[in-house]
């Protein structure tokens, strides 16, 4: 038997004279690379945010399994070059909590790891506002991993990276996902990648939704649109 | 110059108000609130003139008027962006219309008030002193202990929202010790000038370092810079410490834009 972190049963949403979700339902085991496909604002990133807790749903459950870390890369983010912290004190943030300010031996040689686990080494101690977008994106995957979490979201993180920069990061991901059995919420636009990566879809349509094993994911004639 | 009290009096505020403003200004400047701090200063000026119109010191009528309505501006954080700064404008218009008030209520002189809003150096007693240096401490305390999460917060609003870090008690808070720093800071460089201290030296820091901690260690010794030196050159010409003082953090933060400007053509 497989581990359920996430089960969406019925779940219908709508923002003031706009439904967003009718009657969805799905569920994410552990160990699940789930590729989340769907046309510009039909609700993918509103689905993470009902996942995250930050909305709730009108209708129908969401449950989350108790007790797992998410570790979450935003669609968005106010980084502008003017950002001060580097790679390094950024990926950091997330060591939060009640304790003191600098961080301990342990917790440095988990930050080195993870920037190494990306390949962000060589200008870990460089300004992030004056990182490239792919090494940005990079730099938030090494943030949501520090904490060692059951499920990663990724919500676009590829859009707008070159095709090397989009196989490295998914590549680490990919990884994770395989090794250490990482759960995988991997919302993008990207047919090739959902077809490379993920071993399940789903697809957010107008009303109504699909999913499944990636094999059954056929889209020829459809790819045009996302791609 | 250190055998006389009043000097003495006004490096040791001098230097507690130096550090306090650095490490909170990293903050401010993070949190993109030097415009929330200019209000708070400007109601800490009507606070002062209401604490000498019923008999306080201005201290204590300052860290009054600047902890309750830094808890009623906490509650407009969930407002929009624009709705905020123009509710920010409207408070401020409000809270200097009352300090005049207050100050011709009091009948106290034109000195006074300019002691206020420009500060004075002469004015600090020992009292003052340890009153301030038991709020600089309590500040210092307070930021240690929610350093992770208020620098997390700060510095990565949008991704701190998954971490459990309590974003809205934070920022309450962070408020009440900004209002704490901007009434400490008010006693020397004056309630209009209270940027000049608690922004102009971390926006000057973070051209130069590339971590929290760094940043505040460099903001803290650009202001300690500029509040000795100004202090020292204040008391040899005469003029206005803080005329002096904001001459140093504003050269300095000049000197931090160029030095960016060239790295950048370097690059
Ligand atoms: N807080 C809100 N109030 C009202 N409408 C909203 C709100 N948030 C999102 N919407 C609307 O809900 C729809 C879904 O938005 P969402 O951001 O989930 O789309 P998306 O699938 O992530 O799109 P994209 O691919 O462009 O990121 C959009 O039409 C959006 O305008
Ligand atoms: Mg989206």
């Amino acid at each position: 038997m497989s581990e359920t972190l996430i089960s969406v049963e019925n779940l219908s949403l709508s923002f003031p004279n706009h439904p967003v979700f009718s009657d969805l339902s799905f569920q994410v085991n552990r160990g699940d690379f789930l590729g989340v496909i769907g046309e510009n604002g039909i609700g993918k990133t509103t689905l993470v945010r009902v996942i995250l807790g930050q909305l709730h749903p009108g209708v129908g459950k969401v449950i989350i399994k108790q007790g797992i870390r998410i570790g979450y890369v935003p669609q968005f983010r106010n980084v502008d070059v003017e950002y001060p912290l580097s790679i390094k004190d950024f990926v950091a943030l997330n060591f939060t909590g009640l304790k003191l300010p600098w961080l301990s031996k342990k917790e440095r040689a988990r930050v080195n790891q993870v920037i190494k686990q990306v390949g962000l080494e060589q200008i870990a101690n460089r300004p992030l506002g004056l990182a490239s977008g792919g090494e940005k994106q990079k730099a938030y995957l090494a943030q949501a991993l520090i904490n060692h979490p059951d499920l990663l979201i990724l919500d676009e993180s590829t859009a707008s990276l070159d095709p090397n920069t989009k196989k490295e990061l998914l590549d680490v991901v990919f990884r994770l996902n395989k090794t250490m059995g990482l759960t995988i919420f991997f919302v993008s636009h990207d047919m090739q990648m959902i077809h490379e990566y993920p071993d399940h879809y789903l697809w957010l349509q107008k009303g109504k939704y699909e999913s499944g094993p990636i094999a059954d994911l056929h889209n020829e004639n459809k790819e045009g649109q996302y791609v | 110059m250190f055998s006389f009290e009043f000097m003495q009096n006004a490096y040791l505020a001098g230097t507690l108000i130096a550090i306090v403003s650095g490490m909170m200004g990293v903050f401010v400047v993070a949190r993109n609130m030097p415009f929330m701090t200019h209000t708070l200063s400007e109601i800490g000026f009507a606070g002062a003139a209401f604490g000498i119109f019923i008999g306080w010191t201005p201290l204590n009528g300052m860290l009054a008027f600047t902890t309750v309505s830094s808890i009623m501006v906490g509650e407009l954080s969930g407002a929009v962006e624009s709705r905020r700064e123009s509710v920010i404008s409207a408070i401020s218009g409000l809270f200097i219309g009352l300090g005049i008030l207050f100050l011709s209520l009091s009948r106290k002189n034109a000195s006074y008030a300019t002691n206020i809003l420009f500060g004075s150096v002469i004015g600090i007693s020992r009292q003052d002193v340890i009153q301030m240096a038991a709020l600089s401490i309590l500040v210092l305390v307070v930021l240690l202990l929610i350093f992770r999460n208020l620098k997390d917060d700060s510095f990565d609003a949008i991704g701190s929202q998954t971490n459990h870090i309590h974003r809205n008690l934070i920022s309450i808070i962070f408020l009440i010790m900004l209002a704490f720093s901007v009434s400490v800071a008010a006693q020397i460089v004056g309630s209009l000038l209270i940027f000049v201290l608690l922004t102009l030296p971390a926006s000057s820091a973070k051209y130069f370092a590339h971590t929290v901690l760094r940043m505040m260690s460099l903001a803290i010794l650009f202001a300690l810079f500029g509040v000795w030196v100004g202090l020292y050159l204040g008391y040899l010409t005469n003029w206005p410490v803080t005329f002096f003082i904001a001459s140093i953090e504003a050269i300095i933060y000049g000197i931090s834009l160029f030095y960016n400007f060239i790295r950048s053509k370097s690059e």
